[in-house]
């Protein structure tokens, strides 16, 4: 697979502060990409030197082949969801994107085309004559998703892009994007504060204190910075404690934590008698993230 | 030329549909209404009558005229320039709602945007003057009217100017802001201060020298002349016509700046239409650079 983003010894600085230190990271084309790290990290800083709104100090960075110190094309590829919504609230959803995609050149026929499609895609086909101030949370962040679709990106910057919505509008939304990778193989650049999210991406990259603190498939750093965990049912604490593996009770269920799956399976065979009901789990990206860091990824509250 | 007219389009619907930035625009209007209702207005009416030797008869319609002259002149100088500013706010709040950051994600010029926002803010602002002149203009037809038609025209001229003048000289200031505060800190002090820098509240004759002498620096001064002339002149030809002293006459055009003085010596209308008019093309010169720049920058980032 070709790198959509490719982004090399990017360094930016604030004062003092490193924003972002010595940042390596390749993007593939048509994957979901999660980028994450607590408030402060970086993450914000990369998004914005990525979109062209902040200069960097020193690296390269590539969208789509291009290089972005040389060329403003790049922007044609991509659609981002900032964090905040972004959109005209005193204004209607059509006025809104109609004149969004009046500045891709987009007008006529072509809009109304674009306007069903995304409006069959993001369900709010009932809100066009709306004022976007009256939307709700979840509402409106659809329409601030067709926003970014309004120009057929190639990719898809999403900045927390559910973080406040109820679990039937992010469900829509996480549809309506894996729709988008599949049929038109748009690659998703995400952030997020939730790690079942996360857990869901090809490829996670952990940044803290601007610098690169892990990479890799989601399973690849389970499997790297957590153990497996065997959740065994119906024992007592006497029938575990002499197992030699760290463990938790909570009433009649113990959850013993291994190092993998090879050990976990050992585990099971040498004491079938205790053994009887029980399920191996991996460990959660929740795991990874605060082995990694050491911190939790709680959204404006980490320690 | 499509992209130029939607952002325009939009630009305009947002000023009249926020409500704070619209009804924000007509404050200084506004405080000029009330000053003249409640105690300007009768102020210069008796300063006139004053001013008229004992004995000599006066005529009420014709002072009425020159009073409502002079409101309508003040309100089109204020509100021509401060509704400007605050229609073209929307350059900021664009920023301060990340609007701004989107719209520089997408292929769309800097050039456009920047004249999108001074189209926008300018024809946001003529028609609120031109409600604003046509309101006025009945007002002075029941109290008294003496305008000619050379005049009205002329008045239409001015607000024109006055109003690319005002919407040239808010894009360059409010291009350097950025924040909500920023916002509101330039609204109060233009909403506040534009009305007596520019002798619509008190006429400028009625300061020092000292400020006088500022003032007469200022572009805004003589497009408030300009629109006091033409306001005015007809109605002080009028009074002069039933039987006034010209003398008493020209010392009211002093009074109440129809004659503006540049240290001493008077500032004649075509001068004032260069001096508008040099200020309006400097501002937009200024205004290119300012975007010029700052294009060619965000090519290099």
């Amino acid at each position: 697979m070709s790198d959509i983003i490719k982004i090399e010894n990017l360094c930016k600085s604030f004062g003092d502060i490193k924003a972002v230190h010595d940042l390596n990271l390749r993007v593939n084309k048509g994957e979901l990409f999660a980028f994450l790290g607590v408030n402060g990290a970086g993450k914000s800083t990369t998004i914005s030197i990525l979109c062209g709104q902040q200069k960097k100090d020193l690296g390269k960075v590539y969208v789509n082949g291009m290089d972005i110190d040389t060329t403003q094309d790049y922007k044609r590829d991509i659609g981002v969801v900032f964090q905040n919504c972004v959109l005209d609230k005193a204004l209607t959803v059509i006025d809104n994107l109609k004149s969004r995609a009046a500045l891709y050149g987009i007008f006529g026929e072509s809009f109304e085309r674009k306007l069903k499609e995304l409006s069959e895609l993001l369900d709010f086909g009932d809100l066009h004559r709306r004022t976007v101030g009256k939307l709700s949370g979840g509402q409106r962040r659809r329409i601030d998703i067709a926003r970014a679709l309004l120009h057929d990106p190639k990719i898809l910057i999403l900045d927390e892009p559910t973080t406040g919505l109820d679990p039937q509008t992010r469900k829509l939304l996480w549809n309506a994007v894996d729709k988008l990778r599949k049929t038109k193989d748009m690659t998703v650049f995400l952030t997020t504060h939730y790690m079942e999210e996360a857990a869901e991406a090809d490829h996670v990259v952990i940044i803290d204190s601007g610098k690169l603190a892990a990479s890799g498939t989601p399973l690849e750093l389970k499997n790297r910075y957590t153990g497996d965990f065997i959740t065994l049912y119906g024992v007592t604490e006497d029938e575990v404690k002499n197992l030699d593996y760290e463990y938790s009770m909570s009433k009649d269920v113990c959850r013993i934590n291994v190092p993998n799956t090879l050990k976990a399976t050992e585990l099971i065979c040498s004491h079938p008698e205790i053994f009887r009901d029980y399920e191996i789990t991996k460990g959660k990206m929740d795991d990874v993230f605060l082995s990694v860091t050491g911190k939790k990824l709680t959204g404006g509250n980490e320690g | 030329m499509k992209t130029l007219n939607i952002l325009i389009r939009r630009n305009i619907k947002l000023f009249f549909k926020d409500k704070g930035m619209f009804f924000t625009s007509l404050i200084t209007p506004l405080i000029l209404l009330v000053l003249y209702a409640t105690f300007l207005g009768n102020v210069f009416e008796d300063s006139f009558r004053m001013a008229i030797p004992e004995g000599m008869k006066v005529d009420d319609n014709i002072l009425s005229g020159i009073v409502g002259g002079q409101l309508l002149s003040s309100l089109l100088a204020v509100s021509c320039v401060t509704v400007a500013f605050c229609s073209n706010m929307l350059m900021v709040q664009d920023k301060v709602t990340g609007a701004a950051s989107d719209i520089s994600m997408t292929p769309v010029k800097g050039s456009t945007l920047a004249f999108g926002y001074y189209i926008s803010s300018f024809i946001s602002t003529m028609i609120i003057s031109l409600v604003a002149l046509a309101a006025g203009l009945i007002y002075i037809g029941v109290i008294g009217w003496y305008l000619t038609f050379t005049d009205l025209l002329l008045i239409v001229l001015d607000v024109f100017l006055l109003v690319m003048f005002g919407t040239a000289l808010s894009s360059v200031i409010n291009h350097f802001l950025s924040t909500q505060g920023q916002i509101s800190a330039v609204g109060s002090i233009v909403s506040s201060m534009y009305g007596f820098i520019c002798g619509a509240y008190m006429p400028i004759s009625s300061f020092g020298d000292g400020v006088q002498k500022v003032v007469s620096f200022l572009p805004g001064t003589y497009a408030t002349s300009l629109l006091r002339n033409h306001c005015m002149r007809s109605a002080l030809d009028e009074f002069e016509a039933s039987g006034i002293p010209a003398e008493i006459v020209e010392g009211m055009a002093d009074t109440v700046d129809c004659n503006l003085y540049f240290f001493d010596k008077e500032v004649s209308v075509p001068i004032m239409y260069l001096v508008l008019g040099t200020s309006v093309v400097l501002l937009v010169t200024i205004y290119v650079i300012i975007n010029y720049r700052k294009n060619r920058k965000k090519c290099r980032i």
